[in-house]
């Protein structure tokens, strides 16, 4: 069996290796997405409250029907392959207020542990100069209650903090998510 | 549903903590609560496959733009991304950044006052071949100054950044050079404490891919996390 490599920081000037794979808007040049677009803000802020400006969030998620465009979904078919789909993938860099801003579409409900339906969600990672290896973490919607409640991995979560993985609907239509790395409403990460 | 097959979780001491002290950045950017550990699911066991689409040819040859020579020691840096059970992983997309030869990142934010060189830009990228083998043909970065504690300096190093299979497989590391006196000095280097697990991340010096009278060769291999069982059909 062979190790892992280690896991080492992108430092401050990953914007040179990554910026090409930038993605903000999920529903650009796709007609067949299936849901309405919707726009998610937030914020990255660390130990102090201070913006992260020089970090990057990816974000991967299911599109509208809960089917991954990935081969290991089962539900994935030649079909889907075949035509130039929801790619589900999403990348972009924290701003210099730490602010962040994805176009995309509510994912589908896709399967979860012991035969339960996960509540939507996107898995979203982190990257930045000190983070030695990046953070996992997760966004569910704030209209899937009970969705939400029912959720195999949000039940893993301490009630107390679940709120920290949950968006809020602004008034102005945007979804607000933000990402606190340490300290007070520090976002929950996962070791997956 | 089929059960899934779970990728196996990384040899304990082979992955940095979040809190390490000696590289200070991390004191206000690392959770302090534990992380939650959860099964992978259908989330976490897919990803994006970018295959080579997104690689134009030439990605992956950083010495030159627009046919100008960039400066410095040309290399070849290549090896094969294999999984933690010796297989190959084809179709990882692979993208790298560095300094130039002088120690300067083509970067707004890199002060350094080392010059820039219009000939290089320092990114690149591949997709590995059915075999996992990838190659690039870069510039030796120099080594650079950083503001961690006094007198620190960043050994010579090349940014990696990988898309295994899955979103479980996700990986960003660093390729270092045999025989840097930095290394030993250097707190993101030092941040594993089992040496064979950071003296992994050190490149080893290839006669194979050398080419005679042009560029040295390195050769990094890179392992992502291999699954524990095959799924259910």
């Amino acid at each position: 069996m062979l190790y892992p490599t280690t896991s080492q920081t992108v430092g401050p000037y990953l914007h040179i290796g990554l910026s090409g794979l930038n993605c903000a808007d999920l529903t650009t040049g796709r007609s067949d997405l299936g849901a309405p677009a919707i726009v998610i803000e937030g914020r990255v802020t660390d130990g102090q409250g201070n913006p992260v400006p020089d970090g990057m969030i990816e974000i991967w998620q299911a599109d509208a029907r809960g089917v991954y465009q990935h081969p290991d979904d089962p539900s994935y078919s030649a079909t889907d392959a075949a035509r130039s789909s929801f790619t589900g993938f999403g990348r972009v860099p924290t701003e210099p207020d730490g602010t962040f801003r994805f176009t995309t579409i509510k994912p589908g409900r896709v399967a979860g542990p012991g035969g339960t339906l996960q509540a939507p969600h996107l898995v979203v990672s982190l990257f930045m100069r000190g983070l030695l290896k990046h953070l996992s973490t997760r966004m569910y919607f704030p209209d899937e209650a009970q969705a939400n409640e029912q959720d195999w991995i949000l039940h893993r979560v301490p009630a107390a903090r679940r709120a920290t993985l949950v968006a809020q609907q602004s008034d102005s239509g945007v979804l607000r998510w933000n990402v606190a790395l340490q300290g007070a409403g520090e976002t929950v990460f996962f070791d997956i | 549903m089929s059960q899934l097959a779970q990728y196996r979780r990384p040899f304990w001491d082979t992955q940095p903590g979040y809190r390490f002290d000696p590289y200070g950045s991390t004191q206000l950017r690392s959770p302090n609560e534990p992380l939650i550990i959860v099964p992978q699911t259908l989330s976490e066991i897919t990803g994006p496959a970018f295959g080579g689409a997104y690689v134009k040819q030439g990605d992956n040859d950083l010495t030159c733009i627009a046919n100008a020579d960039a400066i410095g020691e040309r290399i070849i840096v290549s090896g094969r991304v294999l999984d933690e059970n010796g297989r190959p992983v084809p179709d990882a997309l692979i993208e790298i950044w560095q300094a130039n030869a002088a120690g300067r990142y083509l970067h707004k934010r890199d002060q350094h006052d080392a010059p820039l060189d219009p000939n290089f830009s320092g990114e690149g990228r591949t997709v590995t071949d059915a075999d996992g083998r990838y190659q690039f043909k870069t510039i030796k970065p120099g080594a650079y100054p950083w503001g961690n504690h006094y007198n620190g300096w960043r050994p010579q190093h090349i940014h990696f950044s990988l898309f295994g299979r899955a979103y479980a497989t996700r990986l960003v590391t660093q390729m270092y050079f045999p025989g840097d006196p930095l290394l030993e000095f250097d707190p993101i280097f030092q941040c594993v404490p089992d040496v064979k697990a950071r003296n992994r991340l050190i490149a080893t010096l290839d006669w194979e891919t050398t080419v005679p009278e042009y560029a040295l060769g390195y050769r990094f291999d890179i392992v992502l996390r291999g699954r524990n069982a095959t799924p259910m059909e």
